[in-house]
């Protein structure tokens, strides 16, 4: 058993970059309407919430409101575009459309399609979270070096996020279940990790909570790069993202080889 | 088992060598088109013996059961390079799943495997970069062009954009398709994709194919054209494992085949041998009237009966006595023809019982 689950790890380093390009290309034939879907729920939050509740709040740890959310938003729109990448679309990929089963008849493995996924996903998530910040930094709500600074995170916040969904598309039986996910999982998150308001407001248990969430980790560090605030813990919360990257990641492998290699 | 190893192999060799007398002339129906292969010409002929392996797929004792449902039951066969070997058994045989489990797509619950030389599953991904596969169901991309879809099945076999699009031409002209090579997939008929999975099984230019099913669904003319790619292949020496329901097209394509039925073997060998075999005599078929009344009348000439729907076969080692007794019968009609592969298949199968 084990042996067979080390046949369907990655085959080597670059094998996920034929599944990448895969879906590049297909994103590449409706790319406009992609780009615009991505940005327009962040936006109508950041604009909603941001000039509505911004007029009550005022001023949020020293900074306006609207600077405050965009940070959060931007973290969030790379969370909710990875998640719904992997959810949605690999799931179609892996079942209706049957693309990985044509993909898994050539050399390359399981292993390989998951992180190609993953990539794939990640690269969707800093799209949205970079378009998000180029409309800050275009209102002056943060600098363009900062915005250059926070691709990274945001990048591996994508591949976290994409990573944890991994598992729930590996599990799923069918879409509907993609719904708990999403109502129990993301939008609670949300809420939890500070991004539409400061973590401080929360109930004291709550907080112990948000501790551990990976859009908390993102935000902390995001928020401080793009309000141009001094950062604290940084080594903890990109350890915290890359571990929430890299463990759900062999879990699913195991997981989806179970499924497909019945 | 290494005895018995011996043996298939020695058979193996043999069926090569009477192959390759066998197949020159008529199998090339015309000029292939796959120059850039040709070359080299089919591995079988410029091979110093014991330099290749004979054997394509071995498989030995292989029992699969899901659940507590027995899928495969110890089923073993050999499939020599270069040979057209054919899985035929009605629905829910086991053919597809045989067919993952030579791909390390399923694992097998006992028994061993073993493809191109390599040990499989443990290793399958070794003997999957040279195996082209046509799946049951098509998987092709949809939103992606014809050119697009062999571009990127391509790349998962690691070839460069440039490697790819150099064998591009001659993969269209194969398929018959050089001018769809633009055309959305989903604007293609079913024999056009099904040629275009060939074509994209082609791309690594595999020494062994698997098939299943490759022309189901396709009209007589999509099929035959299907039929004279594959024997194009044939005579290029790759080796094909096919799965089919038509028997049409295991009598013509298919050196061996098996047979099997709730994932046992019941029967294997050549098309002709295995109808001179199992049936060895001229078939009427009956119809126009009372099925049961009808075979009554004729059993005393018939070795064997078989009666399905409102047809009575009459397998007649006294056809001439079987006319005499349906002539002038009103309404009654019937067809004297030589016994075919199909007679086979529902002989072993049991017509009545299945359907
Ligand atoms: N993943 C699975 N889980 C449970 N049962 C399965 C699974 N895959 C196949 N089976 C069962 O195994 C049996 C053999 O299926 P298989 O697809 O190999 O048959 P087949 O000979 O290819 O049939 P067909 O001619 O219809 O394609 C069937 O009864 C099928 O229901
Ligand atoms: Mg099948």
């Amino acid at each position: 058993m084990w042996k067979l689950y080390v046949a369907a790890l990655p085959a080597n380093g670059w094998n996920w970059i034929a599944v990448w390009r895969r879906n590049y290309l297909a994103w590449k034939k409706v790319a406009l309407a992609s780009i615009l879907g991505n940005l327009a729920d962040p936006l109508i939050y950041l604009f909603g919430l941001g000039a509505g509740l911004g007029m009550m709040v005022g001023r949020v740890d020293g900074v306006s409101y609207i600077a405050f959310l965009s940070a959060g938003m931007v973290a969030t729109s790379a969370m909710t575009a990875s998640t719904f990448e992997t959810i949605y679309a690999t799931f179609a990929r892996m079942r209706a459309q049957r693309t990985w089963e044509a993909i898994l008849h050539t050399q390359v493995t399981i292993g390989d399609i998951v992180l190609g996924e993953l990539a794939w996903a990640a690269t969707k998530a800093s799209l949205a979270g970079t378009g998000i910040g180029v409309v800050a930094a275009t209102l002056g709500y943060t600098e363009w070096v900062s915005l250059l600074y926070a691709l990274p995170v945001i990048a591996l916040t994508g591949l976290a996020f994409a990573s944890l969904a991994m598992i729930v598309t590996a599990l799923a039986p069918s879409y509907e279940y993609f719904i708990f996910y999403q109502t129990l999982v993301i939008t609670p998150m949300l809420f939890l990790s500070g991004a539409v308001f400061p973590v401080n407001q929360l109930p004291s248990a709550f907080q112990h909570v948000t501790r551990v969430l990976p859009l908390a980790h993102s935000i902390d560090v995001i928020r401080p790069i793009m309000l141009g605030s001094p950062l604290v813990n940084v080594g903890l919360h990109i350890g915290a993202l890359c571990c929430y990257a890299v463990v759900p990641f062999f879990l699913s492998t195991a997981l989806l080889r179970r499924r497909l290699m019945p | 088992m290494t005895g018995n190893g011996r043996v298939l192999r020695q058979e193996a060799e043999n069926q090569l060598s009477d192959r390759e007398m066998a197949q020159e002339a008529p199998r090339r129906l015309e000029p292939s088109p796959f120059e850039w292969k040709d070359q080299t010409g089919p591995a079988v002929k410029t091979a110093i013996p014991g330099a290749i392996p004979t054997v394509a797929i071995d498989v030995a004792s292989v029992t699969k059961s899901y659940g507590d449902k027995p899928v495969i039951n110890g089923l073993s066969f050999t499939v020599a390079a270069g040979e057209c070997f054919g899985l035929l058994g009605p629905n829910g045989a086991g053919k597809s799943t045989i067919t993952r489990m030579i791909l390390g797509m399923t694992t097998p619950g006992t028994g061993e495997i073993t493809v191109l030389g390599v040990p499989v599953p443990s290793r399958a991904r070794l003997a999957r970069m040279r195996i082209g596969v046509v799946p049951q169901f098509d998987n092709l991309d949809l939103e992606f062009t014809v050119r697009e879809n062999l571009l990127v099945f391509g790349r998962y076999f690691r070839m460069s954009t440039r490697e790819i699009e150099a064998v591009i031409p001659s993969l269209l002209e194969f398929a018959r398709l050089e001018n769809k090579a633009d055309a959305r997939v989903s604007d293609l008929s079913g024999g056009m994709k099904r040629r275009l999975t060939l074509a994209r099984a082609l791309i690594n230019d595999p020494q062994l194919l698997i098939l299943d099913e490759p022309t189901t669904g396709l009209d007589p003319h999509a099929r035959h054209l299907i039929w004279e790619r594959l024997r194009s292949l044939l005579a290029r020496g790759k080796t094909i494992l096919l799965t089919t329901h038509i028997m049409e097209e295991a009598e013509r394509l298919c050196d061996r085949l098996c047979v099997l039925e709730a994932g046992r073997k019941i029967a294997e060998g050549r098309p002709h041998m295995l109808i001179a075999e199992k049936i060895g005599c001229q078939v009427i078929e009956i119809y126009g009237g009372d099925p049961h009344e009808l075979s009554a009348l004729v059993s005393p000439h018939a070795r064997h009966i078989e009666v399905s729907g409102e047809t009575v076969f009459c397998y007649a080692f006294d056809p001439e006595q079987v006319r005499v007794q349906l002539d002038g019968r009103a309404g009654v009609r019937f067809l004297q023809r030589p016994p075919n592969l199909e007679d086979v298949f529902l002989r072993l199968t049991g017509r009545e019982l299945k359907d």
